[in-house]
């Protein structure tokens, strides 16, 4: 048997609607047969996996929590993909986003004032794009691969972390735990509801969604990303520079992922910390994917992802199995995202005989 | 002293060298695949449960091959067949590996395991200083020297590496002259498992024998800088290799004298080497263009 690929005439937007749904079905039953092995009743564990985590306030709270990061990242990322710019270390550029936010409410605790945190928030972002480019820089001047540089960076980024949360930036009265000083109440981002713990990073996100929509879909920045990414030759005809673009696509993104950065550190952890985030930043690369590379696809695809996160936590107490599943999970979706879109381009044919059929069916072109 | 340092450093150069190896073939064939992260940790925990459960730690280095193997097929499905985007596929590729390896060696962490014992080639292991050095190692040692000659070789001198390469720089021609581009293709995905399988049989046999979680560290992504850094060459990934393995090793010793200097900076040096190491190989666009297969992560369907 052998699999043959027959171009479209053209994409199908049946399908560009489909293969997402497609994968998170493929996914659930790939998943469902990985219980059965670790022993587990897959019915049981696909429900407190997925629909558990969904039943109650306060978890719904915690979807928003965790949605929030990856939705802002992962609309930075979209633009970069979609101009054919493979920034792959926002996890960095998180990390590096929530320690310059952190700067103020670290250094200067003593200063109170209602400008603390939306400058902690410019900080944040700042801090991120400042770190994405250093891969736009050596890229644009040097010619480096940024996916390697990216990459590389995450590690960089992290030890620092470690290194001022242990070091220069350690609570002096924290009983020597590697953690800052907490932030006081000026530098904590505000919860949104009364009913729990969700605060404004998911605000952030869904803002951050629609403008990045708005300018893909209206504005001319939006079209020079879509053709400099398709084509780099005609977006030159077109008067594009595709330098500008590397800068433009990994300095926004950067933004957007140091933004979330310091939401994440001043919403939900209230002090720097060794370890801040359980990978968002990679997360959201699959987050980007699922949606399709469309803002708005990847808030619904934010929230999917975000519910595996929650539904290994609640998978561990409630049937024993460990977080990893999270990552399996992930990393099967991705999997099966990237082969469900084959189906937009293309037909997929199965020839079953060898040869034969295949000779006889190209024979009337020879 | 120095003796020391140095079979530090070997140990640490191999699996680099042994991964870059197998990357440098798929990416010569014109696949560019970012999962050898991934790989390595497959290659690494099939390893160390094989090795664990028989007792027979040369079983657990075929089992780590053949892991890597069998998941960058995975990978060859997806790109080959269904030709999907190959740097997101080879990303799934790593975030799958680092999940299912995790998984898989949830049960073992923790657990001493079976250390690979050097093989001591006769007289040649006697010759001073050199002797224990180069003839008193693992078989992964002199697998990965092997592996850099006959890679050496069949790239450059063999009629079938001529094809790959043709492949790799253009994949339309290749195929018009009757070759087959894909099955090479996969051949060639394969053997970049294999590899990157190898090297993490060596991590978790030899390296530190044992299974932790992650503990391939990025070595998988320093083996593709490596690739660039050789500039697609097999000699230069042996040179190349070594320096990494160096630096890695060398800042280790730093850390343990205390030169002043906080552990995490010195932690960062071999990632900040790779940039560095990055930018003084690609800053001359014109010899980077010459020398990366010209078809390197482009989609191919042979039209019919």
């Amino acid at each position: 048997m052998r699999i043959e690929l027959e171009r479209r005439a053209s994409a199908s937007s049946l399908f560009a609607l489909v293969s997402p749904i497609l994968a998170l079905v493929l996914t659930l039953l790939a998943g469902a047969i990985m219980f059965l092995m670790l022993g587990k009743d897959p019915g049981h564990a696909l429900y407190s996996f997925f629909i558990e985590p969904l039943l109650e306030v306060w978890s719904l709270h915690e979807l928003a929590i965790k949605a929030a990061p990856l939705i802002l990242i992962a609309v930075g990322l979209s633009v970069c993909y979609r101009s054919n710019n493979w920034n792959i270390g926002a996890e960095g550029q998180f990390t590096m986003g929530a320690i310059c936010g952190s700067m103020l409410p670290i250094l200067v605790p003593q200063w109170q004032s209602p400008l603390v945190l939306p400058l902690m928030l410019v900080m944040g972002a700042i801090g991120g794009a400042l770190f994405a480019g250093i891969p736009a820089l050596l890229k644009t001047r040097f010619n480096t691969n940024e996916i390697l540089v990216s990459l590389m960076l995450v590690y960089i980024a992290q030890l620092f972390l470690d290194w001022l949360v242990r070091g220069p930036w350690r609570d002096p009265k924290g009983f020597n735990f590697p953690q800052s000083v907490s932030f006081s109440a000026d530098a904590v981002l505000p919860e949104l509801l009364e009913s729990g713990r969700a605060h404004w990073a998911i605000v952030f996100a869904l803002v951050a969604a629609v403008a990045v929509w708005f300018m893909m879909r209206y504005m001319l920045k939006g079209f020079q990303v879509t053709v400099l990414g398709s084509s780099e030759r005609a977006g030159r005809f077109a008067g594009f520079s595709s330098r500008r673009m590397v800068w433009f696509s990994l300095m926004l993104s950067g933004a957007c992922a140091g933004l979330a950065g310091i939401s994440e550190v001043s919403g939900s952890i209230g002090h720097l910390q060794p370890s801040i985030s359980p990978g968002y930043g990679f997360t959201a690369i699959i987050v980007a994917f699922l949606g399709r590379l469309n803002p708005l696809g990847i808030i619904a695809s934010g929230f999917v992802l975000a519910l595996t996160y929650l539904g290994g936590e609640a998978a561990q107490l409630s049937i024993g199995v460990s977080d990893k599943v999270t990552r399996v999970f992930q990393g099967l979706l991705l999997f099966f995202v990237l082969s469900c879109d084959t189906l937009i381009l293309y037909r997929i044919r199965l020839i079953f005989s060898d040869g034969r059929a295949s000779a006889e069916a190209r024979s009337p072109h020879a | 002293m120095l003796e020391a340092i140095l079979l530090t450093i070997i140990t640490a150069a191999t699996p680099l060298v042994i991964a870059a190896l197998g990357e440098l073939v798929t990416e010569r064939a014109g696949v560019l695949n970012l999962g050898v992260e991934g790989m390595m940790i497959m290659g690494a925990v099939c390893a160390f449960a094989c090795s664990y459960l028989t007792g027979v730690p040369l079983l657990g280095v075929l089992a780590g091959i053949a892991g890597g193997a069998i998941f960058s097929l995975l990978f060859g499905f997806l790109t080959l067949t269904l030709v999907t985007n190959q740097v997101a596929t080879g990303l799934a590729l790593t975030i799958l590996g680092l999940g299912l390896s995790g998984q898989i060696g949830e049960s073992f962490v923790g657990i001493p395991g079976v250390k690979l014992q050097p093989i001591i080639i006769p007289f040649l292991s006697e010759l001073p200083f050199v002797g224990r050095l180069l003839f008193a190692q693992d078989i992964t040692f002199y697998l990965s020297i092997a592996l850099v000659v006959c890679v050496g070789w069949f790239l450059f001198k063999s009629r079938t590496g001529l094809k790959m390469r043709a492949i790799g720089d253009n994949h339309g021609s290749a195929h018009a002259l009757g070759i087959n581009v894909i099955r090479t293709r996969y051949l060639a995905v394969m053997f970049g498992g294999a590899c990157a399988g190898l090297a993490g049989a060596q991590l978790s046999l030899v390296y530190t024998p044992q299974w932790v979680e992650n503990m391939a560290a990025g070595r998988g992504w320093i083996a593709l800088a490596l690739v660039v850094f050789a500039s697609w060459r097999p000699w230069r990934v042996l040179a190349g290799g070594y320096i990494f393995g160096a630096v890695g090793i060398l800042q280790l010793h730093a850390q343990a004298f205390g030169i002043g200097v906080p552990s995490q900076f010195l932690s960062m040096l071999p990632y900040a080497v790779t940039i560095v190491v990055l930018i003084v190989i690609s800053h001359n666009r014109r010899t980077t263009l010459i020398n990366t297969p010209a078809c390197l992560g482009k989609p191919f369907v042979p039209d019919r």
